[in-house]
């Protein structure tokens, strides 16, 4: 076969997937808002927007860098916390300082990401998922104890902290989501994410040929922390309060169920998984009593027959099943198995 | 084969949750051509895990008296429905599962259970003009917003924390005639501290010397070295708000290193008698909103709840809850004169309106004397002053 194969241009692809984008926040709000579905839905909605961003931010340090970080909650926390403390004492409005908001959670998170990450990523594997869980737990027992400590009230400690506009809407929950995939994909397909890449599939390899490993480990991680800040900002006006006790242990656990139950490394697989595990419980509502024990069987059964994730390292990509099907490949590939790279619709 | 393994796991999950959707949809829709004949109110609270005791004591304690509602015809010949939920004990879940009720018709709230959970959902029923009673959630902020406005919708049947502390330092220094006295409480909990600061306010008030304030954090079991100091100052009270498994190894260990004085408490003192000897508790004070056994309604109610779900979950949160349910069965008696439908927004006002009208003719079985409720929507009650004597917990008196 002399025939030339398809292929997509890269700019096509874009267009395609921003357009594909665009028309599911347009349809998605056109049918939440219309009043069709239960209003319960909405709220569903965006804590899956939510859960995603928080999902495929642990993602960049466990399924791209092949780290194992417990301490995600604790990013978050201080994202959800920094953004709400900004959006609740200044007098800024809150259409205006929602964005700013978020993107001062990021940043804050981000570095507190840097400055974690350079320490704890010194050790590797389980003593750095104890570092971490360590940090994150600082981080939850700061929040809950800092104002007796500085003397005037800055989180609320355990009362909580009220009175956070809620801001978040379907819309901008996941602009937002589109925005961290869009973010994490490019990154991933620059030198810098191949260089992420490499140190996960060996360490040793990746140093000799010249890649700065503790740079770009402590990049990875502190991207990972700072879109999880984001996500906790999000969080923080969703909900309209914070209290520490909602970003402990448990909370970084189920994040990374999620990752790992997606499939590390695969940001199709994060998002497939975070939308199942946060719709599951509310789904399961019909089984009352029993829903938490099907919740965990679902768990259990997945990971025993595909133990690598739902998905694997498997990444969607709406450019190679468009060119797929130009050159009448689409059958083809199932059975092949996986493809790899990573594109997000 | 393990490819299709994966996709039939992801048919299942994608299944099992289409199937819960499509049954949330069939509940609504029934829902709405019922609406007529019965009216539906919420039950939300922890339901699973930690809390699940507080959770369940409300559930139950006001389920019993809905049904003894439904049982005697329900209201102006309406039947009572029940939309149960649990939380477990999670603020997201919280408000997620309390939008549901909203989209499924609900009237009015008996919930939530914790201060936490209740504190997010305040938010929401506030916008949604939803008539609530919590039994349980004892913060301040619960009724009132961070700039001192009241929700108007919420209402309570519990103490709020501060005044606990107020009542044992005013009974410390009325009854027990004390000048000195000492703070031990949980540091990072809000319910010990809220409890704590009123009590070192009232007490700076009537002339009560507090002469030494220690901590401790969640998860201590060594308390020697906070309580050596306390015994150097030989308090004569020891204000101790903390929960009763802390408090239990609190009292053993500091009559071990030489406290003298008498230990009192809050609330959560309920149930201390499993953790701690009885020589050591003999003559501990603690303030309640339920005396066990105390009268004849108490006595009567605490049969038919353990008739019906036996003793496990026969708390102070039941009764509270019990109450709950009668003062809103009462104000929806009331708002049905007015002849709006169910879950109608002129009708939610009225039951709005009737829970402070109705309030102080409902004798409740935690306040004989009915429930008045203040400017903050929180109950003017007495306290109840339990002894901790031979081993027993007995109500000592009303205060």
């Amino acid at each position: 076969m002399s025939k030339k194969r398809f292929t997509l241009p890269n700019w096509a692809a874009y267009l395609i997937n921003a357009a594909l984008f665009a028309a599911f926040i347009i349809g998605g709000n056109a049918v939440l808002s219309s009043g069709a579905l239960p209003s319960f839905i909405t709220k569903v909605a965006m804590l899956i927007g939510i859960q995603v961003i928080a999902a495929v931010s642990l993602n960049i340090s466990t399924g791209y860098l092949g780290q194992l970080p417990l301490g995600h909650a604790g990013f978050m926390a201080v994202g959800a916390y920094a953004s709400a403390i900004f959006m609740t004492r200044t007098g800024i409005p809150a259409q205006l300082a929602f964005p700013l908001g978020i993107v001062i959670g990021a940043a804050v998170a981000g570095l507190f990401g840097v400055l974690i990450g350079i320490p704890a990523l010194r050790l590797k594997g389980d003593y750095l998922a104890i570092i971490t869980l360590g940090f994150g737990e600082i981080i939850r027992v700061v929040l809950l104890n800092i104002d007796s400590v500085l003397g005037f009230k800055l989180t609320n400690g355990a009362a909580g902290l009220q009175g956070i506009p809620k801001t978040t809407t379907f819309v901008n929950a996941w602009l937002m989501v589109g925005l961290t995939c869009f973010l994490i994909h490019t990154f991933m397909k620059s030198r810098h994410g191949r260089a992420v890449l490499s140190i996960r599939e060996n360490e040793i390899a990746a140093e000799s040929c010249g890649i700065n490993i503790t740079y770009y480990k402590t990049l990875a991680f502190s991207l990972s922390a700072a879109f999880a800040g984001a996500a906790g900002a999000l969080y923080a006006g969703y909900l309209g309060i914070l209290n520490p006790s909602n970003f402990g242990f448990m909370k970084s656990i189920e994040i990374l169920v999620m990752v790992v139950l997606g499939g590390m490394g695969s940001m199709a697989g994060s998002i497939v998984a975070a939308i199942v595990l946060t719709a599951a419980p509310e789904a399961l509502r019909a089984f009352d009593d029993y829903r938490m024990i099907v919740y965990s069987l679902l768990l259990i059964a997945t990971m025993i027959f595909k133990p690598s994730g739902l998905l694997g390292r498997y990444d969607f990509s709406m450019k190679r099943i468009i060119e797929k099907c130009v050159n009448g490949e689409l059958f083809a590939s199932f059975r092949r198995g996986r493809g790899k790279g990573a594109e997000e619709a | 084969m393990k490819r299709v393994f994966a996709m039939v796991m992801a048919v299942v999950m994608a299944a099992v949750m289409f199937a819960g959707c499509s049954a949330g949809g069939n509940n609504n829709a029934s829902n709405n051509s019922g609406s007529g004949d019965t009216i539906k109110v919420g039950l939300l609270g922890p339901h699973s895990g930690e809390y699940a005791v507080y959770g369940l004591g409300v559930r139950n304690g006001a389920e019993l008296y809905f049904k003894k509602v439904n049982e005697a015809g329900g209201i102006n010949g309406k039947q009572i429905e029940l939309v149960v939920y649990d939380n477990k004990g999670d603020d997201t879940e919280a408000v997620t599962a309390f939008t549901r009720m909203v989209d499924e018709g609900v009237t009015a709230l008996v919930g939530d259970v914790l201060t936490g959970n209740t504190l997010a959902v305040v938010g929401e029923a506030n916008a949604v003009n939803m008539p609530m009673i919590t039994p349980s959630a004892t913060a301040a902020a619960v009724t009132v917003k961070e700039d001192g406005t009241v929700y108007s919708n919420v209402f309570r049947t519990c103490f709020i924390d501060p005044f606990q502390g107020e009542k044992m330092a005013a009974f410390a220094a009325e009854v027990l005639g004390v000048k000195t006295a000492a703070v031990f409480a949980q540091t990072g909990n809000d319910y010990a501290q809220g409890l704590a600061d009123a009590f070192k306010a009232k007490c700076a008030e009537l002339g009560v010397e507090i002469v030494a304030e220690e901590g401790y954090a969640k998860g201590d079991v060594d308390y020697k070295s906070q309580l050596t100091n306390i015994a150097a100052k030989n308090p004569e009270v020891v204000f101790c708000p903390n929960y009763y498994e802390d408090d239990g190894l609190i009292v053993t260990q500091a009559r071990q290193v030489g406290v003298t004085g008498t230990f009192l408490g809050g609330d959560g003192w309920s149930g201390v008698k499993n953790y701690a000897s009885a020589d050591v508790l003999e003559g501990s004070y603690y303030c309640s909103g339920y005396a066990p056994a105390s009268t004849d309604a108490v006595k009567q109610f605490e049969e038919e709840f353990v008739a019906a779900y036996g003793k496990d979950t026969l708390n102070m949160f039941a009764a509270t809850a019990y109450d709950a349910a009668m003062i809103m069965c009462a104000a929806l008696e009331k708002a049905e004169e007015t002849g709006y439908a169910p879950a109608s927004e002129e009708y939610k006002q009225a039951v709005i309106d009737a829970i402070r009208t109705e309030g102080p003719n409902v004798k409740g079985i935690t306040s004989e004397g009915g429930y008045t409720f203040d400017e903050y929507n929180n109950p003017i009650k007495d306290a109840v002053i339990i002894k901790v004597t031979g081993g027993e917990e007995v109500f000592d008196r009303m205060f």
